[in-house]
């Protein structure tokens, strides 16, 4: 294509994500969002204006090189497009995947705040994808160094710290408490979202490429404890992320048919639930589900309700799944991508509405869920208008799965014996945000575990941080 | 994925069969054996398909890095690693998790097992009695048949009351009958029971010792995933609040426990698993039909 005008690269219009016809995909576990093509690709890369001071950059929680990757994935140069990339994101495929890009890069885009933004995210991904198959970009190491640091946790923050450190020439062990690692990536966001053949894609090329060794079993503060690990390593990076699930206190919350959100992700995603009985873990979702909450852990429980209802509905069967969330459609923190998603496959928003009791059947199950709806008053500590009750409206939901979404704390295992690691009342790790520094010497954490639930890309730059600390450390540069 | 630890497995070293339905297994897994107590359990896959079913270690050789465990066939995943071999391997084995038992010397101290918790209450009775308590052990089973380690509970008990529900053996009696005698004779001063079996033993032992007040502990055996805290499915309503079994467990104050509500959380997936039974079996005799039709 001949060099365009910046008027003229205006004039393309976005363009759309080629995906699953929504009828079609609401009855299976394959990826929703198929990828663009490469003619798409390139297309989509003119509309970059290439910004002197590009907003996106400054939009991108780790600051990824987009002009400079754009441009080169115009110019056809995909090698230079993925090094681009990598100067800054161990894992395109994944991030371009799941990152909320309209509150990040594109809700920055220059291009957006006339019409809409560059599509980022789905180019990033391409160029991701685009790696995985070729692998024009392998990953080097540098001669042995003869230091060991254990990376507890395998989910992004942990992965990134450890491919970062293995790259140093440093001896990387992970240690997973699940039969898996991936973290999150792996047992709660869905197959239909983040294929994991693209998560364990990533984790066997860094383990053949970098000989990281990675434990799986092996449960910090039980198989072994931090006192255990330092005794044997020169560093240690905290990745758990936040994976304690919480409960309402409302009556009614231990009825059969009331599971945590992580409950039911684990047994269908981890745990392959959806294909029982050819795997062995069952997971039951009622005719009527009602998923508490709104995030993306509640868009992705809610669509994986809607599949597996529809996988196990006889003939002619109706079904429902309704997200229950107590503030209106702005306050939404989920992905805009996911919610429209949701919405197209049939998931149905009870929006404004707040559970006050889950009602029994007689025999333990779960029969109905009072609710009540709020209106929206002043602005609450976090500046959004506070829900209120209406007094009167309370009404009976007929449900009989509830799942519960509403958030999620740092697991306390990792902590036993492990005196000298601070944490704040809310359970989360202090540790310095720069450098990834805990309280405790030759300790550093990243991730969930010390910000709370949070995003993939937050993670992954708390692991690089930390990683690049810990090198400085390990080399003798730093002192603690 | 995760072949890491699979790609070797945890292997079966030794294999007995204490009744039709209970197995031994001791597996070998130095990591958990390193670290294993009294009152802890482990989580078990069998393979890339299995589910992770917690065990309890019913005693462990740190020495030669071994965990026993001992199995009730009750469904598809326990019959399945009961047919397994010695020499074979399991995918995953994660622990050792859950608090251990609080061991010290309490003065008399009552051990009750119903069934396959006699496997589990063996361990903490033999730590008890090192640590200088008067142990009374109470065995039950609803058969003779399916009692097991008579031997090795004498071996660490001043007393052994040995119940089936048919009188096929031992006394003809529920565990609960010897432990009121006990209370009620006051021929000695009572400082704590564990109680470990069905969650309706349990239920009924927790009923008996409460007009004592007697301090009892139960192990509960909650519907479990991941075992680690993340899920919630194992949560068990206590007076003060639902608790995890997996991490704030397995042990319990007995007389603390929403008894109902856990035995109706244990029948939730009732439909399922007998589906998965029913398929386990179809495929068994589907195989020896083909080994039959082959040879
Ligand atoms: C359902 C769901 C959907 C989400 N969707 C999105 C999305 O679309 N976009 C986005 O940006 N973010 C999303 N998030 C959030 C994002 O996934 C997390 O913020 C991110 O994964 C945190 O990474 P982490 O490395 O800190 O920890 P995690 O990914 O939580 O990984 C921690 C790992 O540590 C292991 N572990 C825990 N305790 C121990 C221990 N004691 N010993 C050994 N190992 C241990 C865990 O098993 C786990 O594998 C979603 C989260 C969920 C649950
Ligand atoms: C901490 C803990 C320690 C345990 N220790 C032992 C042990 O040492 N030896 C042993 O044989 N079993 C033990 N169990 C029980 C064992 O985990 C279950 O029997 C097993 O998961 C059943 O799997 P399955 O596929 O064979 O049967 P399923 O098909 O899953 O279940 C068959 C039947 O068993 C019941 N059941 C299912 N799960 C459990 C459960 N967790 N506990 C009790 N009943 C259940 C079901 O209601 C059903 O009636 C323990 C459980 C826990 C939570
Ligand atoms: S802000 Fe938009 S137009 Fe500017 S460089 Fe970034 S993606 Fe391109
Ligand atoms: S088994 Fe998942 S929290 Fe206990």
């Amino acid at each position: 294509m001949a060099e365009l005008t910046a008027k003229q690269r205006m004039e393309i219009p976005r363009n759309e994500m080629p995906a699953q016809d929504a009828k079609v995909r609401a009855g299976n576990y394959l990826e929703v969002a198929t990828g663009y093509s490469e003619e798409t690709a390139r297309l989509e890369a003119e509309r970059c204006l290439q910004c002197k001071k590009p907003q996106c950059v400054e939009g991108c929680p780790v600051g990824v090189r987009i002009p400079q990757f754009i441009k080169a994935l115009r110019e056809g140069d995909m090698a230079k497009a993925v090094a681009e990339m990598k100067v800054k994101n161990n894992l395109p495929a994944i991030c371009g995947r799941v990152c909320p890009q309209e509150n990040q890069c594109e809700g920055k885009c220059i291009v957006g705040k006339k019409g809409e933004p560059v599509a980022v995210g789905r180019l990033e991904r391409f160029v991701g994808d685009y790696e995985l198959q070729h692998r024009t970009c392998p990953l080097t190491k540098a001669p042995a160094t003869g230091k060991k640091v254990a990376v507890v946790g395998t989910g992004p923050a942990s992965l990134t710290c450890a491919v970062d450190l293995g790259r140093e020439g440093h001896k990387v062990t992970m240690f997973e408490s699940l039969h898996t690692p991936g973290g999150v990536l792996v047992y709660g966001i869905p197959e239909f979202r983040l294929p994991k053949g693209v998560v364990f894609g990533e984790i066997d090329y860094a383990i053949k490429c970098l000989g990281i060794d990675i434990r799986t079993d092996y449960v910090i503060g039980r198989t072994l404890t931090l006192k255990d690990l330092l005794e044997e390593y020169d560093a240690v990076f905290l990745g758990t992320g936040a994976g304690l699930p919480m409960f309402m206190r409302i009556p009614g919350i231990n009825l059969n048919g009331v599971m945590s959100a992580n409950e039911f992700l684990t047994r269908v995603n981890l745990m392959k639930g959806y294909l029982f009985p050819e795997y062995d873990t069952p997971v039951k979702v009622g005719r009527k589900v009602a998923v508490i909450g709104a995030g993306n852990v509640a868009m992705d429980s809610a669509r994986c309700a809607y599949r597996l209802q529809a996988m196990q509905a006889k003939e002619g069967e109706d079904h429902e799944v309704h997200i229950v969330y107590r503030r209106s459609m702005e306050e939404v923190p989920a992905r805009a991508e996911e919610v429209h998603h949701a919405q197209e496959e049939g998931v149905i928003f009870d929006l404004l509405t707040n559970p006050i009791e889950i009602i029994d059947d007689g025999k333990g199950n779960v029969k109905a869920m009072r609710c009540i709806r709020m209106e929206l008053g002043e602005p609450d500590a976090s500046g959004r208008r506070r829900p209120v009750e209406i007094k009167g409206s309370e009404f009976d939901m007929e449900v009989d799965t509830v799942i519960v979404a509403l958030g999620t704390s740092p697991n306390p295992l990792v902590f036993v014996d492990a005196d000298g690691l601070e944490r704040t009342k809310h359970g989360t790790t202090v540790a310095n945000l720069e450098t990834g520094r805990t309280t405790k010497p030759k300790v550093w954490a990243g991730g969930d575990i010390v910000t709370g639930a949070a995003t993939v890309i937050s993670a992954m730059g708390a692991g690089k941080r930390a990683a690049a600390d810990m090198h400085a450390f390990l080399s003798g540069n730093g002192t603690w | 994925m995760g072949d890491t630890a699979a790609a070797t497995g945890y292997k079966i070293l030794q294999k007995e069969t204490l009744s039709d339905v209970t197995k031994l297994m001791v597996i070998e897994a130095p990591q958990v054996a390193r670290k294993a107590q009294a009152g802890q359990f482990i989580i078990i896959r069998i393979d890339e398909r299995g589910e992770r079913v917690p065990l309890t270690i019913a005693d462990y050789d740190r020495n030669a890095g071994t965990i026993t465990l001992i199995l009730q066939e009750v469904g598809k995943s326990t019959m399945q690693l009961g047919a397994m071999k010695v020499g074979d391997t399991v995918a995953s084995f994660a622990g050792p998790l859950g608090h251990p038992t609080e061991i010290k010397n309490y003065g008399t101290v009552v051990c009750v097992g119903g069934g396959v918790g006699i496997a589990p209450i063996y361990p903490i009775a033999r730590s008890l009695k090192e640590a200088g308590n008067y142990v009374v052990s109470i065995i039950g089973a609803r058969n003779k048949g399916l009692l097991f380690w008579e031997e090795k509970m004498k071996a660490v008990s001043d007393e052994l009351h040995i119940c089936t529900d048919d009188g096929s053996y031992g006394r003809k009696c529920l565990v609960t009958d010897p432990l009121k005698e006990l209370l009620e004779s006051k021929r000695r001063d009572v400082a704590h029971i564990w109680a470990i079996g069905p969650a309706i033993m349990m239920k009924f032992v927790a009923l008996a010792t409460k007009p004592f007040n007697a301090p009892t502990t139960v192990s509960l055996n909650s519907i479990m995933i991941d075992g680690t805290g993340m899920c919630g499915g194992c949560r068990v309503p206590l007076t003060e609040g639902a608790q995890f079994v997996c991490v704030d467990g397995p042990e319990f104050d007995g007389h603390k426990v929403d008894w109902n509500s856990l035995m109706s959380r244990l029948q939730f997936y009732k439909t399922e698993e007998q589906a998965a039974v029913e398929a386990y079996k179809h495929k068994c005799n589907l195989d020896i039909a083909a080994e039959k039709g082959g040879a």
